[in-house]
């Protein structure tokens, strides 16, 4: 009975002393932490994609925690509404960023561009640019391998077997900006998703003179300049043979969707053109 | 026993086919396309401009660096103009288009076949002269020949080793080259050996070439301190680093070069170029060409002009056969295959192969079984499979620390895995991002 008494008191007397010392290490060594991180991170979508810039949805609140000004910080998968809960919870306010849309710029389908060569190597578009242009005439152009796909952690792209080419839901797409880091050819972009996801945007980034890019691909661009010229906005560029509409400026007039001799310039989610009225055509004098 | 390297390596067939087939000089074309930048290092400067005339041997293009080499016309004529051209690295690139009028050489290249044996330069003379006549590695690697007999300050070199192996199955260029110009070789080797300053040379052939190490062996007898070592026929004997083990048994530490151990290494076409320049005043402009093939009508050994299109030499070689599947620029280890046979041959062009469309396609890509061959292959004592794993999932700091950097590319794990694994495929990716990873770090 003694043993046993003795060990209580003992250890009873040991687990006091080690608690009082763990507490007062504790005290001086407390790290403190913002409770404000754990709230702001609670309120954001935890994709963990690195869309915002940061290594996960953490650190991005840590930032957001951290920052005095939090009006270039943005989460793109949550949008509009999270970023301003967020904000709230820091008693800021933000201005909602424009949403943004991936955008693949090559339309280079089987039928658009032919196939010259045969490519049977390692399914890895990085791989294949390393070793060569691709295997069609243009160099510039998606090879077809699918890396933007393997990328895209919210299903929001599929390889149309059709086309060859990679095709984004738009629904799912946030904007995380993966695929554009995953394509070796700098195809997919970034761009504003426009009013009622309208937009218009130069489908290929072949830097070819017009010449052998048009015999390369029947719908690329050919630097021919009647988009520029066409546009009343001043929002079109042309670099190293290449057209380039900006949309900050592009107004989505369509003028130079129409303009535009190969096709080169898609535009997205506009309703069909009314049908020209055609004239009555004269009858014919008797 | 014969000597070879201490790890790995594998033995593929042979196929010499165009073994014992003289060297024939190639017709002229009528206009040829020379890339600005056909050697490792910084790409040179174009020096002419469209209209202007050159002729054989002017130098059109020169080196922009250290590491960077000297281009000459190959024909003469008139430059037609300078854009961007399909090359073999599947790109286009920027080139100097010549047509070709005539064949008027620079007065100062003597082009008789008269030997000249001795050597009047300096050491230091030599060294200027190889950079000048833009010579480089002639085995495939195109490394700037004068970088490699610049012996950095606080190396010493003790030995001259020439790169005779010809490890890769099909090629002969290098072969032939020994059997009919083995005379300018060694004197090439003399000349090479002044301007390294040392008293040994050895020449490294694998003993699948009886009749060259013959050649060779009675031709050293009157040349002093160069012998000829046969080598056991296994693949990468020709890598720089395993013919340094194999040799002299000397062995390179992970990210060293061969200087290290006091050796240099140069080809046996360089050192025939290295001949050319010193003793003939002749800048590098032609090279041997293999053009060779299991359905081909004449394999053949060419000596062509730099800048001349694939399909010439396939042409003069009987043709491109029907059941081509892949038209290879060098070896069918290490070479690659070309999306187009109008490109220009270049410097480093040691060999054009066709491959019959039934042993050209890769076959389906199966899982890793673990059965560990390619890790018993690897001639420098990696873990391909590890490597390719690491390499797919962008594990970088992980392929750092296995020694990605280390690999050689000879693609015997590739070769030999069963599931047929483009193992090195996702290496080189790997070896890509690590370059540019510590490259970044050092800045």
């Amino acid at each position: 009975m003694n043993v046993v008494l003795i060990t209580i008191i003992s250890l009873g007397a040991l687990g006091t002393l080690a608690a009082i010392i763990l507490y007062f290490v504790a005290q001086k060594f407390k790290v403190f932490e913002d409770p404000r991180i754990d709230q702001v991170e609670e309120a954001l979508p935890a994709a963990n994609c690195g869309g915002c810039g940061f290594p996960g949805c953490r650190a991005f609140a840590e930032a957001m925690v951290k920052a005095d000004d939090i009006s270039d910080l943005n989460c793109p998968v949550g949008g509009a509404d999270t970023m301003s809960a967020a904000a709230a919870i820091l008693g800021k306010e933000v201005e909602a960023a424009a949403p943004m849309v991936a955008v693949v710029r090559c339309n280079g389908t089987c039928e658009n561009r032919p196939r010259i060569t045969n490519y049977d190597g390692a399914t890895s578009c990085t791989i294949a640019s390393s070793l060569y242009g691709g295997d069609t005439g243009c160099s510039y152009g998606c090879y077809g391998l699918g890396e933007c796909v393997d990328a895209c952690a919210f299903d929001a792209m599929y390889m149309d077997e059709k086309t060859g080419l990679p095709v984004i839901i738009e629904d799912n797409c946030v904007s995380c900006g993966a695929c554009v880091d995953a394509c070796p050819k700098n195809i997919i972009e970034l761009r504003k998703k426009g009013p009622k996801s309208r937009r218009i945007y130069v489908s290929c980034v072949n830097k070819d003179k017009g010449a052998p890019a048009k015999k390369a691909c029947s719908v690329a661009c050919i630097s021919c300049k009647k988009c520029q010229k066409a546009c009343p906005f001043e929002a079109i560029t042309i670099d190293n043979n290449l057209a380039y509409i900006d949309y900050e400026k592009c107004k989505l007039c369509r003028k130079c969707v129409t303009e535009c001799p190969t096709n080169a310039i898609h535009e997205l989610n506009f309703p069909p053109k009314k049908p020209k009225v055609e004239k009555p055509a004269p009858e014919a004098a008797e | 026993m014969l000597k070879t390297f201490s790890l790995g390596g594998v033995h593929p067939a042979e196929n010499k086919f165009s073994a014992g087939k003289k060297i024939e000089v190639l017709p002229i074309p009528e206009q040829v396309s020379v890339p600005i930048a056909q050697h490792i290092g910084a790409p040179s400067e174009p020096v002419v401009k469209k209209g202007d005339e050159v002729k054989v041997g002017q130098l059109i293009a020169k080196s922009t660096g250290f590491v960077s080499a000297n281009i000459h016309s190959p024909v003469s004529g008139k430059v037609f103009k300078i854009d961007d051209v399909l090359d073999a690295s599947g790109y286009k690139r920027k080139a100097i288009i010549i047509k070709v009028e005539g064949d008027e050489w620079n007065e100062d290249i003597d082009r008789s076949d008269d030997l000249k044996t001795d050597i009047t330069l300096s050491g230091e003379e030599i060294v200027k002269k190889v950079g000048e006549s833009g010579i480089v590695g002639l085995g495939g690697a195109t490394f700037p020949a004068q970088v490699k007999l610049s012996v950095p300050p606080g190396k010493t070199c003790d030995v001259l080793i020439l790169n005779a192996v010809e490890c890769e199955p099909y090629l002969t260029a290098d072969h032939q080259l020994m059997m009919e110009k083995g005379e300018e070789i060694m004197i090439g080797t003399e000349i090479l050996m002044k301007a390294l300053k040392v008293t040994k040379a050895i020449i490294g052939i694998e003993n699948n070439k009886p009749d060259a190490i013959a050649h060779m062996s009675e031709l050293a007898q009157k040349h002093e301190g160069i012998t000829v070592e046969s080598l056991k026929v296994q693949y990468p004997q020709g890598g720089e680093k395993q013919l340094i083990d194999a040799c002299i048994k000397r062995q390179i530490p992970s990210g060293k070069l061969p200087i290290e151990v006091g050796a240099v290494v140069q080809n046996v076409g360089t050192t025939f170029a290295v001949y050319e320049a010193i003793q003939k005043n002749k800048p590098l402009f032609e090279r041997v060409v293999t053009v060779t093939g299991k359905s081909i009508e004449k394999p053949s050994n060419f000596m062509a002009r730099v800048g001349t299109p694939v399909s010439n030499l396939i042409e003069a070689a009987g043709g491109l056969p029907e059941d081509t599947g892949k038209v290879i620029g060098g070896g069918p280890m290490m070479g690659k295959a070309l999306s187009s046979i109008d490109v220009p041959i270049t410097k480093g062009s040691s060999g054009i192969l066709i491959m019959p469309e039934k042993i050209a396609t890769r076959k389906p890509v199966q899982n890793c079984i673990r059965c560990s061959k390619c890790v018993s292959v690897c001639p420098m004592g990696l873990s391909p499979y590890l490597l390719m794993t690491v390499s797919d999932k962008a594990v970088w700091d992980r392929a750092e620390e296995e020694k990605i950097m280390d690999c050689i590319e000879c693609g015997s794990c590739s070769y030999t895995c069963p599931s047929s694994r483009p193992l090195l495929d996702y290496i080189r990716l790997g070896k890509g991002k690590v370059g540019q990873i510590m490259r970044s770090r050092t800045k």
